[in-house]
């Protein structure tokens, strides 16, 4: 696989600083808590910080520690959703060569175990004499989500913004949805992922940043709900070079890649989109745009693909 | 006077009897698969469901088929002792308790089996928190345990008169409580025999019903999907009949070991093997039909999405295993029991084996090739993801289990008479009168 890269996040953030500040009030548990013994070995190397009430001040490096990502939301919250949005994606098939940036990236941020991706591209050639192209997919969000509809204890729902989300808090591994769902989207946790460090794995979880994985559950793709809370893309869409994936609000009837905007349903109508096996009636949020005029050749994407 | 010595020696002929050297071995054998699969689950446990080498393709394995498996042959508890008894067939009555302690012992298997299946059997509780109706694992879990109380009724009530034989000429002393305790307040009197023939009569209405939804819902398991190989209005009823199959297979299995074994020439006769042999013809020509129903109109068609799943099945990698699990058993046990010969005790046996082996077998092939067969190619995993053959821990889980129903059974067989004396009694006495 090329989506090996162990390097994580580095929480070192000028928040930390504001925990020194504090110190005097840290209680057991605190994130911000100074490491208390007074055993830290000063490096002798000082960064400057903004205190809380405004001053800079200098402190040690070695006082500076990873802080753990808090849940932004509370997970009766993150079960509802973000209200009056709908979120859709659109997948533009004649800019993507398989260069898997998406799906590096994606693993990366979510610390997806090295076997395992949420997000895949298919070399797809419907018919010996039709053109073959590369198909980045990610999960459909389907409105109307076979997944959802199976799991016995409301472990993978969907939300009033169609994003359907996993709880791995609750789930318990029957693995029923992943039999369900027509796009074979859908990963277990077969062991405890081994791209992820140990203090990330002790942070708390929540299902929408989707970290850490719980071994024993299912995962897949989440449409970055953590990233949209934040105003920003989803990982998937910023990463590709190609501004192959679009992601916006249906209500607002705008889609975006970073750096081209468009009306969503104009670009769905200009450009004949489609959507994965509509035959099924699943009523997916992800549409594709057919690979005409195609930006490379299919055979550019051969090299990266080792299947 | 000599009816009541007919019922003495029927009474002491049927008593359970002290395990010999042969049993003791037998015992042995299926202890050490237990003890084996423990072990292989106290190693998923540690470890995670990693030990299997299920992934994310086949992410069913054998721990699916075998649950399908034990649900499927509990299903001969209600044919046996439902169907025939309310159809007024008299010669099944020393098969009852045969069909029914294979029925209570495989669904209590089922239960577990699905449990080792989870990836976080810690959460099972959540079933109950948060259960949500409109998943069919909840309907499965429903009538599973309904399925399980009713046989474990049916088993209960025809043996509470067989209790005061056991209580008057038992010589188990250890015994002795337990069957006191479950039956010392039988006192055959009037009033009690026509409860217990009335709630035998209500829970052999109750369990017909209740049998076809458990096997119906875990077909729906798989047929509620979209997937090529399940997505399929005819797996109820394909399901049912191959349980039925398989029960009847599984009975006939038990009837030549315990008559073997129990000397119970007199009680189960020739005759119960030729009428078992008819029955399970009639219902192999069931699943037969179902099957051909199952894959002719699919290959008719050949539907883009179906095609490699059914190549696959028919001539491809699973052809093999298919065509064994089609002819050995299904299609060779009927031709053996079609004729009158092939109905003897021993023939008979052979059939019955070759028809559980084939159903096992049958049931890792409705779970396996699906899901080896997505809609989107299989991709951008690693390339044993692209596989399935069991991991050791699953092989040893799975003979576990089946083991551990087969020692329920023995240890059932020591303790309690397999074959009703009350009931055998009875008809002995109607015989007479006739």
């Amino acid at each position: 696989m090329d989506t090996n890269n162990t390097s994580r996040k580095e929480f070192l953030a000028s928040i930390a600083a504001t925990g020194l500040a504090l110190a005097g009030c840290s209680s057991k548990g605190n994130p911000f808590e100074q490491t208390g013994d007074g055993s830290t070995e000063l490096t002798g190397e000082k960064v400057k910080l903004l205190s809380v009430d405004g001053q800079v001040i200098e402190v040690d490096k070695a006082y500076l520690k990873p802080v753990p990502e808090l849940p932004a939301v509370s997970n009766s919250a993150a079960r509802k959703g973000i209200p009056g949005k709908k979120f859709v994606m659109v997948v533009d098939l004649s800019r993507c060569k398989n260069l898997r940036k998406c799906q590096a990236a994606c693993n990366h941020v979510h610390h997806v175990h090295t076997n395992l991706n949420w997000l895949k591209v298919y070399p797809m050639e419907q018919d010996e004499h039709t053109a073959p192209y590369w198909q980045p997919t990610t999960c459909m969000h389907c409105d109307e989500p076979p997944c959802v509809k199976v799991c016995p204890v409301d472990a993978t729902f969907k939300r009033q913004d169609g994003i359907v989300l996993i709880d791995q808090d609750r789930c318990i591994g029957c693995r029923f949805c992943m039999a369900a769902c027509p796009y074979s989207i859908r990963v277990f946790n077969w062991e405890k992922s081994d791209t992820i460090s140990e203090e990330l794995c002790a942070q708390p979880y929540s299902c929408e940043s989707g970290v850490p994985q719980k071994i024993g559950t299912v995962g897949k793709c989440d449409f970055c709900p953590d990233m949209i809370r934040k105003s920003e893309l989803p990982h998937c869409v910023t990463a590709c070079p190609n501004g192959t994936f679009f992601f916006g609000d249906l209500n607002q009837d705008s889609v975006s890649n970073g750096s081209e905007t468009f009306r969503f349903s104009e670009l769905i109508r200009d450009k004949a989109g489609y959507q994965l096996m509509e035959d099924l009636g699943t009523k997916p949020s992800v549409y594709y745009l057919p690979p005409a005029n195609r930006n490379f050749p299919f055979e550019n994407g051969l090299e990266i693909d080792k299947g | 006077m000599e009816q009541s010595l007919i019922d003495q020696k029927i009474a002491t002929d049927l008593l359970p009897k002290k395990f010999g050297t042969r049993s003791m071995v037998w015992i042995g054998i299926l202890l050490v698969f237990c003890v084996v699969g423990f072990y292989a689950y106290v190693l998923q446990l540690k470890r995670g469901l990693i030990v299997t080498n299920m992934r994310d393709y086949a992410s069913w394995g054998i721990y699916i088929s075998n649950f399908v498996f034990f649900v499927a042959i509990s299903l001969v508890g209600s044919l046996i002792t439902a169907v025939l008894r309310l159809t007024g067939t008299k010669w099944s009555t020393p098969l009852t308790r045969i069909a029914e302690i294979i029925a209570v012992s495989a669904i209590t298997f089922a239960s577990l089996i699905i449990i080792v299946d989870m990836g976080r059997p810690e959460r099972f509780y959540n079933l109950f928190l948060y259960g949500r109706l409109q998943s069919p694992i909840i309907w499965d879990v429903v009538v599973i345990s309904t399925y399980f109380v009713i046989s474990l009724l049916l088993l209960y009530i025809p043996l509470m008169p067989d209790m005061q034989f056991l209580i008057a000429h038992s010589k188990d002393k250890k015994l002795m409580w337990m069957y006191r305790f479950m039956g010392s307040f039988w006192k055959n009197t009037r009033l009690q025999r026509t409860l217990s023939k009335k709630a035998i009569n209500i829970l052999c209405v109750a369990i017909i019903p209740v049998a076809f939804s458990i096997h119906t819902v875990t077909s729906w398991l798989f047929a509620t999907t979209y997937r090529p190989g399940w997505d399929s209005t005819n797996f109820g009823a394909y399901f049912i009949s191959g349980a039925f199959l398989v029960g009847s297979g599984g009975v006939v299995v038990a009837m030549y070991v315990f008559r073997k074994y129990y000397k119970l020439e007199e009680y189960i006769k020739e005759e119960h093997f030729d009428k078992m042999g008819r029955i399970v013809v009639m219902l192999g020509m069931l699943y037969l039909y179902f099957n051909i129903n199952e894959f002719l109109t699919p290959l008719f068609k050949m539907k883009k999405s179906e095609e490699a799943f059914l190549n696959g099945l028919l001539i491809g990698d699973f052809a093999p295993v298919f065509w064994s699990a089609i002819f050995g058993g299904m299609i060779i046990p009927m031709l053996i029991l079609i004729f009158k010969k092939g109905r003897k005790p021993f023939p008979m046996f052979i059939a019955g084996i070759m028809i559980v082996v084939g159903a096992w077998v049958k049931r890792y092939l409705i779970v396996t090739p699906t899901l080896l067969h997505p809609f989107l190619p299989m991709h951008n995993v690693p390339e044993n993801y692209k596989h399935y053959f069991p991991s050791w821990e699953e092989w040893a889980i799975a003979f576990g289990s089946l083991a551990g129903a087969l020692l329920v059974i023995t240890f059932f067989a020591r303790i309690f008479p397999i074959i009703p004396i009350q009931e055998t009694i009875e008809e002995q006495h109607e015989k007479e009168h006739h």
